[in-house]
């Protein structure tokens, strides 16, 4: 009996590796037969096409979501914030943008942002689209059709620009405006687009000269938009009667309204930067809303403190500053890093937006530079300190390792790296912007006049009323 | 005939209608109006500034009476909007020249 259970035991050991060959396929490939070959193919395919679809789909409602915080979120947002007569137009500057930056990014903006070129721009291959097609491209996005990809980085390029007509809110001309967006989102947010994210740029994480970790747009978006912003009201000049007169919102229920759906699109601006639906995407989409969270706290008790009671705008501002902070960050950190960034975030805007603004006296009207350009260039530099290659590990070695991805790794130098596109951006967005207001003011003038502005933005540029309450 | 104008705290617009109603007086005219005497606004909040809003919303009746009528009105609206505070409103009191209605073309204390 015992040689018969040995006898038994060794026919296992023989029989088992003969009969499994799924689990190396390549060594039994001679004795195998072509139809568990075709299926084991097949299988491939529909796996593949699994994570495709999964992909795909997220990836197409990040896209719409990241449009709805542009129309009606930022609409609504800034809407509500400036005076009555000016709401539609207001709103017409985003939803301008809408239009238009579609259009130049179908024609130029993409492929000037993600074709091949050197490291500070792309090049022409994909110019009126060509060569994006319904295939994956595998430098950007593998699971996905390009087009998904093209369709996704072209909401950012919209709400980018949007995000500046807060700064000069109630006081350029609509012509103008779309003129001089238009270039900027070919002269500043297509070669910064190519830097961070493009293959070949300078910042790109994989590869660029100076690595940098911005996940969803830190710098490409919030601050660029915000450094802009403050240019513009800069040398636009400001509103007539302030700060002496004091221009309160006509409607912060609209402002409310608005910076919700910018929490809600936000999990497609930094979630959808995953680019699939993978757990990368829920690091992301977690980290967004604990930042949005301890921000609209953070701003909330500091206002509290200083002015003895917290305010609606005060809370919502803090929210959407705490949100600016993470993008960068959002793939990158774990969950409590986004808990204090936001924190951080939410008090430092606050701070730049109550003392420094009045301080200095600019008329950042909607506060594009106190909440984007600062919380933007606070949210890159604390990427630097919190990326952790246990969440996302960006950087590889040679073999494939995971190397320390920020401060929080081991990796102070990467403090460096955010400092250098923090600094890129700065820089490219004072001299493009500067160089296209000039341009533009001197081709068609940028300010209403002051009988205009007097009038309003709505009846003065749109001939329209946003609100006919006796009708 | 006389005009008796009256602007008071919105709050009281309830409060002065049914005393009016109750006088006997049906016909009036409210407007929403924003304005101050000797009360001082409030303050609110915008970006960490305190401003003070002085323009306060108010509420203003206009009626147009017989002379008879006139003191029984005035009482009706003190009665109903009177607070003690500063900013319960001030009423005036004009001669009316014509009256005149619409539908039929009625003149005089009749039309009223």
């Amino acid at each position: 009996m015992y040689r018969r259970s040995k006898l038994l035991l060794l026919a296992i050991f023989l029989g088992v590796p003969a009969m499994a060959p799924a689990q190396a396929p390549a060594a039994t490939a001679a004795s195998q037969a072509p139809a568990t070959q075709a299926q084991i193919a097949a299988l491939q395919q529909a796996v593949q096409q699994a994570q495709s679809a999964g992909d795909n789909a997220w990836m197409l409602v990040s896209a719409a979501l990241v449009l709805l915080m542009t129309g009606p979120g930022l609409a609504l947002f800034y809407g509500g914030l400036v005076r009555r007569k000016n709401i539609l137009g207001t709103m017409m500057q985003s939803f301008a943008m809408m239009g238009l930056v579609t259009v130049i990014w179908a024609i130029a903006g993409y492929s000037l942002a993600f074709g091949h070129g050197n490291w500070f721009i792309g090049g022409f291959e994909h110019v009126f689209l060509r060569g994006v097609g319904l295939t994956p491209n595998p430098d950007y996005a593998a699971t996905i059709p390009e087009q998904t990809y093209m369709v996704y980085q072209l909401m950012f390029a919209i709400i980018t620009p949007a995000l500046i007509t807060g700064a000069f809110a109630e006081r350029m001309k609509f012509s103008a405006m779309a003129v001089f967006l238009g270039l900027w989102s070919l002269l500043v947010y297509s070669p910064m687009a190519h830097m961070v994210w493009g293959v070949g740029g300078l910042l790109n994480a994989s590869g660029g000269h100076f690595p940098s970790l911005d996940f969803a747009g830190g710098t490409v978006v919030h601050v660029t938009s915000g450094v802009s912003a403050l240019v513009t009201c800069i040398y636009l000049g400001k509103r007539v009667g302030y700060p002496h007169n004091n221009f309160p919102p006509h409607s912060m229920v609209l402002s409310f309204i608005g910076a919700c759906l910018l929490w809600v699109g936000w999990f497609g601006f930094n979630a959808g930067s995953a680019l699939g639906a993978s757990s990368l995407a829920t690091s992301a989409f977690v980290n967004t809303h604990f930042a949005a969270a301890a921000a609209a706290l953070g701003w909330t008790v500091a206002e509290w403190i200083h002015n003895g009671k917290p305010t609606a705008l005060g809370a919502i501002s803090g929210a959407v500053a705490g949100l600016v902070a993470i993008t960068p960050a959002s793939g990158f950190v774990q969950p409590f890093s986004a808990l204090l960034i936001g924190l951080v975030a939410g008090i430092f805007c606050s701070f730049m937006v109550f003392a420094v603004k009045s301080r200095l006296g600019y008329d950042d009207s909607l506060d594009a530079f106190g909440v984007h350009g600062a919380g933007g260039t606070l949210g890159a530099l604390l990427t630097g300190l919190f990326a952790a290659s246990v969440i996302n590990p960006i950087f590889k070695d040679a073999a494939g390792n995971a190397l320390p991805s920020g401060a929080i790794d081991g990796h102070w130098g990467q403090l460096l790296n955010q400092g250098a596109g923090v600094g890129i951006a700065w820089v490219l967005s004072i001299a493009g912007t500067l160089v296209l207001l000039f341009a533009v003011d001197k081709a068609i003038g940028l300010r209403v006049s002051p009988e205009h502005e007097s009038e309003g933005l709505d009846l003065s540029q749109h001939g329209e009323e946003g609100y006919d309450l006796n009708s | 005939m006389v005009k008796i104008e009256a602007v008071l705290q919105p709050s009281k617009l309830d409060a002065v209608k049914d005393a009016l109603l109750e006088a006997g007086i049906e016909g009036m005219t409210i407007l929403e109006a924003r304005g101050h005497g000797r009360q001082k606004g409030h303050t609110e909040f915008y970006r960490g500034r305190e401003y003070t809003v002085d323009l306060l919303p108010k509420v203003k009746i206009e009626l147009v009476v017989h002379d008879e009528m006139k003191e029984k009105a005035v009482q009706a609206i003190i009665g109903a909007a009177r607070t003690g505070r500063i900013g319960d409103g001030k009423i005036f009191v004009s001669p009316v020249s014509e009256a005149i209605r619409i539908r039929n073309d009625e003149r005089g204390e009749t039309a009223l």
